[in-house]
Formats: C-alpha cells, structure tokens, sequence
C-alpha cells in the first residue's frame, strides 16, 4: 500500500549550520487543503524548514513527522512530497520534455501522456523539444512547478514560487496552487512576495531568525501584519 | 527497481554528453597531451626509460579522471540537480551507482585510447598479447578509482572549495589502486612476463573495489543528507 498522510507536524525542530543558528526549537502543524505562507526576512531559516520538511536537510534535534511516519520511511515518503526549490533541479543541457520524462521515470511513472500533460500545463506545450538552457528564468519557473508535481504529491513545498513570472504566468501559479489544495494537497509556500501571498494563503506562519514568532489564519492586510510582527517588508 | 534507476541515471548522463561531448573530448585530450609530454621525457634516443610506460599509463589515467569527475558533478551542481535526484524515491544507492557507472565508462573510453597509444610510445608491443590480464586490471583498477572518487566528488558539490578538496581527498585513497594498477601491468610488461604477480595485483584490486563500493553504497544516503 502507498504511503499517506494528511498531516504534517514539525516539533521543537533546530538545525545549527557551523555556529549560526538556522532554526530554533520550531514548531509547525500543516494539514490537507491548506495553503501556509511562509514569511520571513533574508536569512529567518524558510529554506532550511523547507529542506527539512523535504528530507533533504536533517534536523539538529526534534522531529518531523508525516502522519505517523518519520523520514526514516525513506523513498516512499519521497513519493509523497513535491519540491520546487529556489534552484530549479532541471538539467539544463536537456529539453523540457527529457527533464520531465527523466524525473516522471525516476519517480515510476512511465506514462508517455504524463509528460506532455505537465507540459501543457506549464504552457510550454509548443517547446517541449527546446533544451531548458535556452528558456527565461519564468518558462524555467513553470516547467520546474510541473516537474515538481508529476507524480501528485501529498506535501507540496514551493520555494519562492512566483520567481520570475509574468502576470499571467503568476495567475496560471496562483491558480494551481489553490487546485492543488483544493485536490487535498499540503502546500506550504515560502514567499517574500506578500501582495501575491495576500489572498492566496489560507494561513500564515512568519519566522525570524530561526524562531517562529506568529501562526495564524491568513486575513487581508497581509504586509501591514508583516511589518507590524517582523518590522520589514 | 535498482537496475531500473542506474539505467535511467546513467541514460540522463549519456544524454546530456551526447549534446556537447565536452567531458570525452577535454578527458581524452586531457590523458592524450599528458601521455605525450611524458614520452618527450621518458624516450632517449629512441629508447624509453625501463619501466615508465605504467606509471605514465596509470598517472595520466588518474589525472584524467580526477578532470571527468570535476566536471561531471559541476553538471550535478548547476540547478542543484543532484538534489533533485535525491528528492525522488528511487533508491539513493542506485543513483551513486548510475553515476558510478557514467565515469567508469568513461575511464573506460579513456584506456581504450591510451593503451595502444602508451604500447606504441613506449615500445610495449607484447602487453596487447597478454591482454585479458591486462583487461582485468585496467577495468578494476577504474572501478575502484571511480568509486572512491564518485563518493567524494558528491560528497564535495556544495562544498566552495570542491575543486582544491577533490584531488586532496581522492589521491591519498585512491594510492592502493594506483599503485596495483601500475605494479600489475609494470609485471606483465616485465620480459618474461610475471603473470602471477599481475594475478595477485588484479586480486588486490578486486578486494579494493569490493571494500570501497560496499562503503559507498552504504554511506552515501547519510552522507547526502544535510
């Protein structure tokens, strides 16, 4: 049987890089069809909170939980979380079509139509053969956005997601994401774009200097909130 | 699944080479130059030095190598792909091994140019008559400098000084190898040749491989995770 879970929740996680401290004793639930906006200042650990919630980083102390597994379930918890890094994991030297072949295939699904299906979506249908090199930083964002999806997954991280798009690109985005959540997916979305984050996120978690310091549901005025808690923005 | 996966690894690899063939061209050329340079200082008066041909073999090989595997992880390290390797939920083991399998082959490709060319420079004409033996050594010999170096070249991608740390680990580990791989081939060069003593050198290597593969294969999930 698949690995599943509907909850995500991270307890008194802390991860030192060297001596600088990336994370303190953090704490964090996710659930089924939310979005969670992660805000937070240049350096407040978003990154290092999402490279633990991918498996990729480990934490110094506390844990992370997927339903009632850990990280130790290894690859089929990997099958489970889709990742979209500020670094987009596209070989650059391949087409869009062989990067999403190569990763759907990597991760079992041999479907042809899948591909293409990704493609369409990412609205490259027409540039699949195009090596990724040649593309704009938006087009990359795009296919590494499907890339990241191919194999529907439960735990949607998205790092900087909006990155480099245009209007329409940022609607075709917005509009996955909140397709996704509605599919019962659990997106937490790192962002330092709080217009874009505004209405899109159900709830938002603000972190600084490797602390926590605010979770709560999402309500309008989004960025005065952020400047009254972190003082920037 | 496993076989699967070093399969579509290595096939990514050979793909991306196939656009460019940078890494065989600068590896070939690399070994190539350095094997030449060595005959303009080991060859007097038409007569090569007695017993430089496997070392210059060996060295020129190493260097080579250590060059493809700079590179080959450099592709890894642009867009972060490796971490997108990591991410699926193929077995972490069966990715080492796809890349593993990319930089043997291309070690491969590498022996397959120098061997005629040292045989030739160098006056070797009756090592290709002993060339199982031979064949032996030189696959072994590239497996185990391949796996010890593909550990460490991944091991080092996100490291800001991988390119002065790279040579700095795999060398002093790698030394074994080398040096079987040379005294193996420094004995069936030997007139007679000593084919036992390039036997006990193949089982050498043979035992470095089996050592260094199975540390690899289990080390490299934990050491990959931040």
């Amino acid at each position: 049987m698949t690995l599943d879970f509907e909850e995500v929740h991270a307890t008194d996680i802390s991860r030192h890089f060297g001596r600088r401290r990336a994370l303190s004793k953090l704490s964090l639930s996710l659930r089924a069809g939310e979005i969670v906006g992660l805000l937070g200042p240049n350096g407040a650990g978003k990154s290092t909170l999402i490279g633990i919630l991918s498996t990729l980083v480990s934490a110094g102390s506390g844990e992370v939980r997927y339903g009632t597994h850990t990280s130790a379930a290894g690859g089929a918890l990997r099958a489970r979380i889709g990742f979209l890094a500020h670094e987009l994991h596209l070989y650059s030297e391949l087409s869009a079509l062989q990067n999403l072949t190569f990763f759907a295939r990597l991760h079992g699904l041999d479907d042809p139509a899948l591909p293409h299906a990704a493609l369409l979506r990412a609205g490259l249908a027409g540039r699949g053969d195009d090596v990724v090199s040649g593309f704009s930083r938006g087009m990359r964002q795009r296919l590494a956005l499907e890339r990241a999806l191919l194999h529907a997954p439960r735990l949607v991280l998205l790092d900087e997601p909006f990155t480099g798009l245009d209007d329409q690109a940022v609607r075709i985005v917005d509009d996955r994401i909140r397709e996704l959540a509605g599919a019962g997916a659990i997106v937490l979305v790192a962002t330092h774009d709080l217009d874009l984050a505004d209405g899109l996120v159900s709830r938002v978690v603000l972190v600084r200097e490797g602390r926590l310091i605010s979770d709560e549901p999402a309500a309008p005025g989004l960025r005065a909130r952020y400047r009254s808690v972190v003082g920037a923005g | 699944m496993f076989g699967r996966v070093v399969w579509l690894v290595l096939k990514k690899d050979l793909a991306i080479e196939a656009r460019s063939w940078e890494l065989v061209i600068t590896t070939l050329f690399f070994a190539l130059s350095a094997v030449v340079v060595f005959m303009f200082a080991f060859v007097r008066e038409g007569q090569p030095l007695e017993g430089a041909a496997s070392g210059i073999l060996w060295i020129a090989l190493a260097f080579a190598g250590t060059l493809a595997l700079g590179r080959t992880f450099e592709r890894e390290r642009q867009g972060e792909t490796l971490r997108g390797l990591l991410l699926a939920p193929a077995s972490r083991a069966a990715v080492f091994t796809g890349k593993l399998v990319g930089i043997v082959l291309l070690l491969l490709a590498v022996e397959l140019l120098l061997v005629p060319l040292v045989v030739v420079l160098f006056q070797e004409n009756d090592l290709l008559g002993r060339w199982p033996l031979l064949l032996a050594l030189l696959v072994t010999g590239a497996v185990g400098f391949a796996t010890v170096g593909t550990l460490f070249a991944a091991m080092l991608v996100r490291a800001r000084s991988r390119d002065v740390l790279l040579p700095i680990l795999l060398y002093p580990i790698t030394i074994p190898a080398l040096v079987a791989g040379v005294n193996g081939t420094q004995a069936l060069m030997a007139t007679p040749p000593a084919e036992p003593l390039a036997i006990m050198w193949i089982a050498m290597l043979v035992c470095y491989d089996v050592v260094f593969l199975t540390l690899a294969l289990w080390v490299f999930e934990p050491l990959m995770t931040e």
